[in-house]
């Protein structure tokens, strides 16, 4: 078999917390953690004779989010109730949407390698997460499970693509787009590692340019944009060897191993749930006009596609680093109050970049929570362009302000890390160091331009790397020059 | 109509209930009885009819995003047949 000739089809189906305050059918808080069953009321566990009440918030967050998807809004939608029996569901029903959900028909655009391509939303629905088991020791061992519910209750939207998808990096392309959207919109802060962000995967093969489509499977467990692209390229794979043995694909639910790094079979479709989906009676139906759609449109924020073309276009920056810098809205923010207070894009692009973001990421922050204000980064470039400190200074004084939060000043104050530009002070130390390399200064006068560079970094060291460089160039160049 | 025993075990399953032999048999024939009266709607012309999506005729019944203290935890076990260190205990699930 020709594995050339076989194309992947995939499609996703992302679930993501909402940040409400309140959860989505009773007002006990939304908040993440917690000792365990203390977010709770009659209402989220299912207590005999209670009544559900919408959050509107909910409501408006789902309008905004299909919005933002080009999505349609429907006109008229309801709850049903999505049965079977788990003992992190109380109630044995998942409240949920079925045949009327509240958004339909849209799309997300997204860019792989430079191809730009559509990917569809078939729909996005309004539903209540499920409370959380605690197992004590091993699962194979502990006589019986512990049930938290304290996220029972907290509103999802369900978020369903078309099977458009082709390769793992595309699906890693269209979660990072729709996470990205969705930070921008407010509505969810898509943790995965937290579980606020979650993905399922149907995948098939079939040869390529068939319009048929081969036996699906449905991943589960994929908790990191890492696992999903593994995942998948793992579960592509373990297809198409059974089909090169002549074998053939079962449909199942299979859950990803992070450890081993393979994908195991949970259920077949024997066991499939058939879940007796009915209207939920505690819950009257959604009635949205265009009026309510509109006022939630006037509402909305820019968005990271809008975001990225204005990067682009008001301030020069290349298509990449627009990318880079929209890639979440608090980088975003970051950079725009940075430019606000007068600091110069392409820099503060460089800076955000560059040190800013390796030191993020080697201590695993987000911009958010870190010390670094768009004031001390800008007062910092104004340093080096007055030539206050040198770019290399800048460095370390940018790390002290990451690490400790303090103002540019007052570090360059307090570590004496002003940079030396008066040539009467770097005159004798310069000559000093001519005089003790000799050899150096001749092969310089014998054309050899390298040795300058010895020199810059002789004064470089003995002056800690205070000197301004350039004041050192040409002070160096006459020098040499001049004792010929 | 009678249902049939697979039809009846189904749901059986579904419901996680365990019925006898005997069981089968009487619901086989009690659930048709049901679904034949149910099926006496068939004989009316809905084609003009909107699916009814809820008997009031009612929609948007929200509240505001406003959390309120949620219930004392102690309350939320009292009625728990059994609990440990907070949390609801029950049958292992695998």
């Amino acid at each position: 078999m020709e594995r050339g000739g076989y194309e992947a089809v995939i499609g996703l189906e992302v679930h993501v917390e909402l940040k409400t305050a309140s959860k989505i059918f009773c007002a006990c808080p939304n908040q993440f953690g917690g000792e365990p069953n203390t977010h709770i009321c009659p209402v989220c566990t299912g207590m005999p004779g209670v009544l559900p009440v919408v959050n509107q918030r909910v409501v408006e967050y789902a309008i905004r989010t299909g919005l933002a998807l080009n999505c349609q809004i429907a006109p008229f939608s309801k709850f049903d109730r999505k049965n079977y029996f788990y003992p992190d569901l109380p109630k044995a029903y998942q409240i949920s949407q079925y045949d009327l959900p509240i958004c339909r028909g849209g799309y997300l655009d997204i860019e792989v390698e430079g191809e730009r391509r559509r990917i569809g939303i078939t729909r996005v629905h309004m539903e209540e997460d499920a409370g959380k088991l605690v197992h004590l020791g091993t699962i194979a061992t502990t006589p019986y499970s512990l049930v938290d519910l304290n996220r029972s209750g907290v509103p999802l939207l369900e978020i369903v693509s078309e099977p458009d998808l082709r390769t793992p990096a595309e699906a890693r392309a269209y979660v990072e787009r729709l996470r990205a959207v969705l930070l921008f919109l407010g509505v969810s802060d898509c943790k995965m590692q937290e579980g606020s962000l979650r993905c399922d995967a149907n995948v098939s093969v079939r040869p390529r340019g068939s319009q048929a489509l081969g036996t699906k499977t449905e991943i589960k467990n994929m908790n990191s944009f890492k696992a999903l692209e593994r995942a998948l390229a793992y579960e592509i794979e373990r297809q198409l060897d059974l089909l090169e043995d002549g074998g053939c694909v079962v449909q199942e639910t299979r859950t990803w191993d992070e450890g081993k790094q393979v994908t195991l079979s949970m259920r077949s479709k024997e066991e499939a749930h058939d879940y007796r989906y009915f209207p939920d009676p505690d819950l009257v139906p959604i009635v949205i006009d265009d009026e309510w759609v509109e006022r939630v449109r006037a509402t909305m924020p820019e968005l990271p596609d809008a975001a990225r073309q204005r990067l682009q276009s008001c301030y020069g920056l290349s298509a990449y680093d627009a990318g880079v810098l929209t890639a979440t809205k608090d980088s975003l923010d970051f950079f725009d109050a940075c430019v606000a207070l007068g600091g110069e894009a392409k820099a503060v692009a460089n800076w955000m970049m560059g040190d800013f973001s390796r030191l993020l990421n080697q201590r695993g922050e987000e911009i958010a929570e870190s010390k670094v204000t768009p004031a001390a980064l800008v007062r910092m470039l104004e340093m080096v362009r007055e030539g206050t400190i040198s770019g290399k200074l800048a460095k370390a004084v940018f790390e002290e302000m990451y690490a400790s939060g303090r103002g540019p000043d007052e570090i360059v104050r307090e570590q004496g890390l002003v940079q030396i530009s008066d040539e009467e002070a770097l005159a004798p130390l310069i000559a000093a160091i001519v005089a003790d390399n000799p050899k150096v200064a001749e092969d310089y006068r014998n054309g050899k331009d390298k040795a300058l560079g010895f020199f810059v970094g002789q004064v470089m060291k003995a002056t800690r790397g205070q000197a301004n460089p350039q004041v050192v160039n040409a002070i160096l160049q006459r020098m040499l020059r001049g004792t010929q | 109509m009678t249902l049939s025993r697979q039809e009846v075990e189904h749901v059986a399953m579904l419901a996680r209930l365990k019925l006898s032999e005997e069981e089968k048999e009487r619901l086989s024939s009690e659930l048709g009885a049901i679904l034949d009266y149910v099926e006496r709607l068939e004989a009316l012309p809905t084609a003009e009819v909107e699916p009814l999506a809820h008997v009031l005729p009612m929609h948007n019944a929200f509240r505001p995003d406003e959390p309120r203290a949620p219930f004392a935890r102690d309350e939320m076990l009292a009625n728990a047949p059994q609990a440990l260190d907070g949390l609801f205990k029950v049958p292992r699930i695998l």
